[in-house]
């Protein structure tokens, strides 16, 4: 049943690309009611897989040469990114109910979009996950070199470049692991139990890891993130920051870690106290964290900050996948459902409700434009993202970041003192970011004042976008044992099946 | 053992009020009155319902994120119900106070009983996650109230506070993942429980190695000396009082500096009474030390609501004096009721200092009300002629802060004196230099303001208005009657002091 | 040499044959005063009717070999196997730039061109099936000569006569380095037939031997002219952007097929060296194995240059497209990396039929999509003047259909999934690996997955001005022949189905 989110999907694009142009109702309407579909069957699968395990969807023969099988399934960690796949498809879609332009178009790549990260959470074979992570490239590209803003084609084709380079790196260790093992399929489990040598392991979980990495933000290959995201439309940088990078991590879990365990096994020699991948990765996501944090401190633009924390918020995920402890991985799945929803809403504030009214996203030009009285409803969102984005308890960040930094204590202390420096940084990023812009008290410049006279009323897609997802984050924290619950069985079987220590 | 969910209920009424509020528009304040009668009806039935032992009573308790160790635990014994009752009763003066709020009425009364929500929370909980949820959530409604309708300086005030209290708050969040770390639970009763017997200690020696027990007791205490404040932290305070709406510092001053002192009792002298002990010799210090420099400070200042501030610093010196005097190994009787008579000064000085502050601030309020927004010391005089009703209520309270007896103000402070004396004399003999210099203080705001010859404007100050007067009247009740007779309190915090002491191991 | 034989196994060649000289009879006999759409269309399919009857007949001869004495030792040409797929694919393509031609009109000859056209797959034929190097140097030029015309067709074009000049002057030395070639694996094994060849280097001589090292290399440079392999490949962006539409799709598309037949033919032999001159179901002339290491004898150094030419070309040819303004141009250096892919398959052969297979799936996904490519660009030089990558702007606006067609077959070119173009690579790819040969074939994979990325850039660099960017307002709508619409529908839409169903194509290709 799950699997519909896909076909849905993918149908509802292809429509879309064949509506006649001047009815952007029409294409809006569809939009909608098949992310909503999605949504839907996402929360349906949801609740049918508690207490379960993994689910087998469909298992059909594909490619017979390679024995290569279209095999779908879902497990707790699936269903759980499934779901915020849903939540972030219907809020992209209520906030971008004001496209104009080539709007049947616009809502086409995002089906495709989507339809491709359902795809890749769903996929247990290996080529299937590479063929669904693939397809989502173009769409990308499109969506922000149409619609988008500053540097968009710039941003575009870097984006795509840099996704496509590191899907070219997991496609060799593919191929690599498919000729050397000698399995005759490429689901996998089979390759899990394939027995690849140590050796082998050892170069194809960086090669795997950096490939994947790459979207998901690693330090220092996430350039492409801030510019991306700042260049995307409002959607699709909730789509990319929400989603999309999730599908880097996503890959680094089950791809990297779960094919090639041995690969985070230590060197037997120390280079500068780094003693295995597992050590590298660690400290590259922790450098992410803080860096990310203090770049995004010092930024003049907006959506910047926004672009930064992003970097900031997926080094936590990264760190909780290198503790190789059950309560890390919990809190990094955790954090890939709490990021997803709050990127999403801190983008559509930024993008939706402030700039396409003010047309600026400078915060000298903001600051004088005292939005809290003109736009309370951005600056109230805002207040509850943000603190949300800040890890206050009660938000569904609090507890994943909690999660994560127990897991790496146990692992390593060093690191966690280093995420903790990141988080208190965040603090500071976010608190300057909501005085400047919303509740700054500099004079009001004349200019400024004529030009925003007519700041547009919040419409009621914004309203019900914004809702969505604050009562997502809301639910999850104070209650966060519907998604644990979840997740801990599939964390559980995962450390079980790769023999990690 | 989970009965009716009243804690639970009691914590969502004023949300839910905040709610309604926030779309009321004008009505706002109307709306969180009542909102904040039916509050305090429920905190004074919970104050019936505490157990006559002292223990934990009414609890709630549910598992929430089992694989984390997070419980929903709820529960009250008389520290607790005491507490919920005076926050009841500050935000019921609070919103009494705040007239003419005219920008954004709805948003002011809403982040009022948010702020009301998050002192019942921390009030009840007993699972650290929740408890940190209300401290660091209590902290949002109180920063924009600051920020948006306060004074001239109200961005750095309101900035000022809010990085302080975080901050603070960091070590204190540190402090219990450690904690989780070793003993993989965020139960305070539980916690309690492994220090009393020792255990606690062993267990993070035995996990994080041997000093880690002492830094974590140093994270926890300075989550709370900001909060309360202990001097050098107390930095944030004048600013933020004097910068806020009158009516929000009375909630600032009233309830907010409690939620630090119930830390203390709740989870610092539980979980950390040995190191505690161990350091005793320097907080010692640094409390005579907020004692004394607060009403010093207060005596130098020219604004009536930083003397106020000041003045409260140097109250609340006096429960940061009996606590850590408290550590003073008790081995015969004598120690042991001097030790509970100073925690019962402790919670009694909660509880006055509360009343008597907010009430002080809401005069505060009607003087700059009717002034057009003086507050100067100097900027009245003699107003005992044109408004003596006015003169006699604010009298009472200010006499109360002095500390005379068979005021409110008074009991409290003599128990705390009278428990810290026997423990350690010299800090005791130190601090009544703070109630000398408290009483100059006072003294002399009542000679500047109320008497002395009139000026010409001040000649038709409007006395208070019969609605005025009921408000007030209530409260200036209440000081005079647990000032008379406190065992209407002690009687019930009493055993609760016991039981606590019975269970503290220093 | 019984005639009869050959006439049979020669039957599809004969059908093209006369279909060339029906073409021509009809259009001048009978066609001389109707209007040239009549004329065209008419040649057009006829030349189509030619292609599929020569394609039944194909189809129709199952697995035979062809020899001069009844001796396999002096075997001729063959057919069947994976000689019947590269054959189906040059008739099959041949006729899809039959069809292109329905809508041009830069000849005023179109009965003459489609004649030469068929003549040239008819040299393609020949070339597949060759088992002897004089068959296999008829069989070239045959192919050549046929395209050296094709691309001097547009008469009033001055580009299309100088492409058409450097071509031949380029082709026809490296005829000439071929026939020398040859000339000296006659004169060090004393045949012509290619398993005599490659057995007589290895049993009479011995690999050794200098002199077969020089001729390895002139072979290899008139075999990497033809399929414009790196650095026999400066021909190619010149004859692509001179030549008329449907000439360049055919020398893009059926002359590649044909090249690569002949080297997957020649590499075969060397590879498996050995034979016992059956012909099995699924292979050129084919073999067992036998338990000797496999590259011994000519295969080593054969590798080594093939693999050098992979690696330039790849190079090369991706990186030289980056800079192109002209979409031909793009084309023609993209073609040139995409040649470096399948000669890396053919540098490390494996021991079952499995690369061959693979670079044949590969060369006909390839041709498909490029004579799709080509029908565009056709169709927009037509309307704008003008391949100039600006002409390309707003397409999606001024003719939805060709930029819908123009996305998919592109993006199968860069190799992004669900498209044929993914699969070929893929499997191209993993056929190199799983001949397990060292690193080297893994590093050039590796290479060839790089560059792939890389690709990604320029074919986007296309789609942006057909998506992204506006149309300039002076630009007009762009109209399209029915049928030419038609064909490059349906060429997309194969290609898309295809690569969602790769096994379909796969399956058929093993089972022939």
């Amino acid at each position: 049943m799950l699997a519909w989110t896909i076909y849905l999907s993918f149908a509802g694009a292809l429509i879309e690309a064949l509506l006649p142009k001047n009815r952007p109702g029409l294409a809006r309407a569809l939009a909608l009611i098949v992310a909503l579909a999605g949504l839907g069957l996402g929360v349906a699968g949801f609740a049918a897989g508690m207490g379960q395990g993994r689910i087998l969807i469909v298992d059909a023969l594909w490619i017979p040469s390679m024995g290569i099988h279209y095999l779908l399934a879902a497990d707790g960690i699936s269903r759980v990114l499934v779901l915020l796949t849903g939540l972030a498809a219907v809020a992209g879609v209520l906030f971008s109910w004001n496209i104009e332009l080539r709007t049947s178009h616009f809502f086409a790549f995002f089906l495709a979009l989507i339809g491709g990260v359902y795809g890749v959470f769903l996929s247990f074979d290996l080529f299937l996950l590479f063929v669904f992570y693939e397809i989502a490239i173009v769409p990308k590209y499109f969506l922000i070199a149409i619609w988008g803003s500053t540097r968009r084609e710039y941003a575009a084709m870097k984006l795509a470049i840099y996704s496509f380079v590191g899907s070219a790196m997991v496609l060799i260790v593919l191929l690599a692991a498919y000729a050397t093992s000698g399995s005759h399929s490429t689901s996998l489990d089979a390759l899990a139990h394939a027995g690849l040598s140590p050796q082998f392991q050892m170069w194809a979980f960086p090669l795997t890891f950096v490939g994947f990495g790459i979207l998901a933000g690693l330090w220092p290959f996430h350039t492409w993130a801030p510019t991306g995201h700042v260049a995307a439309p409002t959607a699709a940088s909730m789509l990319l920051a929400g989603v999309v990078m999730k599908l880097g991590a996503y890959g680094c879990l089950r791809v990297a870690m779960g094919l090639f365990p041995r690969g985070m096994d230590p060197w037997g020699f120390t280079i500068a106290g780094i003693g295995s991948w597992r050590s590298v990765f660690a400290i590259l996501a922790v450098i992410g964290i803080v860096y990310g944090a203090l770049v995004a401190l010092v930024q003049t633009d907006f959506k910047f900050v926004i672009g930064y924390s992003s970097v900031s918020h997926m080094g936590f995920v990264l760190l909780g996948l290198m503790t190789l402890n059950r309560i890390g991985l919990d809190g990094a799945v955790l954090q890939m459902f709490s990021h997803g929803i709050l990127a999403g809403l801190l983008f559509a504030i930024v993008g939706r409700v402030v700039y396409d009214r003010t047309h600026t996203r400078q915060f000298a030009d903001l600051e004088h434009m005292h939005l809290s009285k003109r736009l309370p409803f951005a600056a109230w969102a805002f207040v509850v993202a943000g603190m949300a984005s800040m890890g206050l308890p009660g938000f569904s960040g609090f507890i994943a970041e909690l999660q994560v930094l127990i897991g790496s204590w146990r692992a390593q202390p060093w690191w966690t003192g280093a995420a903790g420096v990141g988080i208190v940084v965040g603090v500071a990023y976010t608190w300057r970011a909501l005085q400047k812009a919303f509740f700054s008290d500099a004079p009001p410049a004349p200019h400024i004042q004529d030009h925003a006279h007519a700041l547009a009323p919040i419409t009621w897609p914004e309203i019900a976008g914004f809702s969505l997802l604050t009562a997502a984050s809301l639910w999850i924290g104070l209650y966060p044992r519907i998604l644990l619950d979840q997740i801990e069985p599939a964390v559980r079987t995962f450390l079980a099946a790769g023999g990690v220590q | 053992m989970n009965g009716f969910p009243i804690l639970t209920l009691l914590t969502a009424l004023p949300l839910a009020g905040a709610i309604v509020a926030f779309f009321s528009g004008r009505h706002a304040r109307g709306v969180a009155m009542i909102s904040a009668l039916l509050s305090l009806a429920s905190s004074l039935a919970v104050w019936m319902r505490i157990p006559a032992n002292g223990s934990m009573g009414l609890a709630e308790q549910y598992p929430w994120a089992p694989s984390l160790g997070i419980e929903y635990h709820l529960g009250v014994d008389g520290l607790g119900a005491l507490m919920l009752v005076l926050s009841a009763i500050v935000a019921l003066m609070s919103i009494d106070a705040a007239h003419r709020v005219h920008q954004r009425p709805n948003l002011y009364f809403g982040f009022v009983l948010l702020l009301e929500a998050g002192l019942f929370g921390t009030f009840t909980a007993l699972n650290f996650y929740h408890w940190f949820l209300y401290w660091e959530l209590s902290l949002i409604p109180a920063f924009f109230l600051i920020k948006l309708w306060g004074g001239p300086k109200r961005g750095p005030a309101a900035t000022q506070f809010l990085v302080y209290t975080m901050a603070g708050s960091v070590g204190l969040l540190l402090a219990f993942l450690a904690l989780y770390l070793c003993t993989g639970s965020m139960d305070f009763t539980h916690l309690s429980l492994l220090a009393a017997t020792g255990e606690l200690e062993q267990m993070v020696a035995a996990q994080l190695g041997g000093h880690i027990m002492t830094w974590l007791a140093i994270g926890v205490l300075a989550g709370f000396a900001v909060k309360v404040p202990l001097m050098p932290f107390h930095t944030w305070l004048p600013n933020a009082y004097a910068e806020a709406p009158s009516p929000v510092t009375m909630l600032l001053t009233g309830a907010m500096s409690k939620m630090g002192v119930y830390g203390l009792l709740r989870i610092a002298l539980p979980m950390f009474g040995p190191q505690i002990a161990a350091m005793r010799t320097p907080l010692l210090v640094l409390a005579v030390v907020t004692v004394v420099m607060g009403a010093w400070a207060a005596a130098a200042q020219k604004d009536l609501k930083r003397v106020f501030a000041y003045s409260s610093v140097n109250h609340l010196g006096y429960c940061w004096v009996a606590i850590f005097a408290l550590s003073i190994p008790a081995a015969n009787n004598i120690t042991q009721s001097s030790q509970a008579a100073a925690l019962n000064g402790v919670i009694l000085q909660m509880f006055n200092h509360g009343i008597t502050a907010a009430a002080i601030f809401w005069f505060i309020a009607m003087l700059q009300e009717r002034s057009g927004g003086l507050r100067g010391i100097d900027d009245f005089g003699g107003l005992r002629k044109p408004a003596p009703v006015f003169a006699g209520l604010m009298g009472f309270a200010l006499f109360s802060s002095l500390g005379l007896p068979g005021l409110n103000g008074f009991v409290g402070e003599f128990l705390i004196f009278r428990g810290v004396f026997p423990l350690s004399w010299v800090s005791a003999t130190i601090s009544v230099l703070g109630l000398l210099i408290t009483a100059a203080v006072i003294l002399t705001v009542i000679q500047k303001v109320f008497t002395g010859p009139v000026p010409e404007r001040w000649a038709s100050f409007p006395d208070l208005h019969p609605s005025e007067r009921l408000a007030m009247a209530p409260v200036i009740a209440v000081m005079i009657l647990i000032g008379l007779v406190p065992q209407l309190i002690t009687d019930s915090v009493n055993p609760t002091v016991a039981y606590l002491l019975a269970h503290w191991r220093f | 040499m019984n005639y009869a034989d050959l006439f049979r196994i020669t039957l599809p060649e004969t059908a093209l044959e006369i279909a060339a000289l029906l073409v021509l009879v009809v259009d001048l006999a009978f066609l001389r005063q109707s209007a040239m759409r009549v004329r065209a269309t008419v040649a057009s399919v006829l030349g189509v009717a030619g292609c599929a009857i020569a394609f039944l007949f194909m189809l129709g001869q199952g697995t035979q070999t062809f020899c001069a004495t009844g001796s396999l030792d002096t075997a001729l040409l063959s057919t069947g196997g994976l000689i019947a797929v590269a054959q189906s694919g040059i008739l099959a393509l041949t006729a899809l730039t039959l069809l292109l031609l329905i809508d041009s009109t830069f000849t005023r000859n179109p009965g003459e061109y489609v004649a030469v056209a068929l003549m040239s797959a008819v040299g393609g034929l020949v070339i597949s099936g060759a088992q002897d190097l004089l068959v296999i140097f008829i069989g070239l030029e045959l192919l050549s000569l046929g395209l050296y015309v094709l691309t001097a067709f547009a008469k009033l074009s001055g580009r299309s006569a100088e492409a058409s000049l450097k071509y031949y002057l380029f082709g026809g030395m490296s005829a000439a380095f071929l026939l020398f070639g040859f000339s000296y694996l006659y004169g060090l094994t004393g045949s012509t037939n290619l398993h005599q060849v490659v057995q007589g280097s290895i049993t009479s001589i011995g690999s050794g031997s200098p002199l077969f090292y020089v001729a390895l290399v002139m072979i290899a440079a008139g075999l990497g002219f033809k399929v414009a392999a790196v650095p026999f490949h400066l021909w190619a962006p010149d004859a692509y952007e001179g030549a008329p539409a449907p000439a360049a799709a055919f020398i893009a598309s059926v002359s590649k097929v044909a090249s690569f037949a002949l080297l997957i033919g020649i590499g075969t032999a060397i590879a498996h060296p050995f034979t016992d001159t059956h012909l099995l179901r699924s292979g050129m002339v084919m073999v067992h194995s036998g338990p000797l290491p496999k590259y011994i004898g000519l295969a080593g150094p054969w590798s080594i240059l093939l693999a050098i030419l992979a690696a330039a070309s790849m190079l090369v040819g991706n990186l030289a497209a980056l800079a192109q303004t002209s979409v031909r141009r793009l084309l023609a250096y993209s073609a040139i990396a995409h040649a470096g892919y399948m000669l890396l398959a053919l540098a490390y052969p494996t021991q079952s039929p499995r690369s061959n297979e693979a670079v044949l799936y590969y060369i006909l996904t390839y041709g498909l999509t490029t004579v799709g490519a080509f029908g565009v660009v056709g169709v927009v030089e037509r309307a704008t003047g003008s391949d100039k990558l600006d002409t390309f702007l707003g397409l999606q606006k001024r003719n939805s259909l060709l930029a819908a067609v123009l996305l998919i077959l592109l993006l199968s070119l860069a190799g992004i999934p669900p498209l044929v173009g993914f699969w070929a690579k893929f499997n191209l790819f993993a056929a190199v690996l799983s001949a397990n040969a060292g690193v080297v074939p893994f590093a050039l994979v590796a290479l060839a997955v790089g560059m792939s990325a890389v690709s990604l850039y320029y074919y986007l660099q296309v789609l942006k001005r057909v998506y992204v960017m506006p149309a300039p307002p002076d630009m007009c709508c762009v109209d399209v022949h029915p049928v030419t619409a038609i064909v490059l529908a349906l060429i997309a839409a194969a290609v898309l189905v295809m690569g969602c169903m790769p096994a379909v194509l796969q399956n058929w290709i093993a089972g022939l």
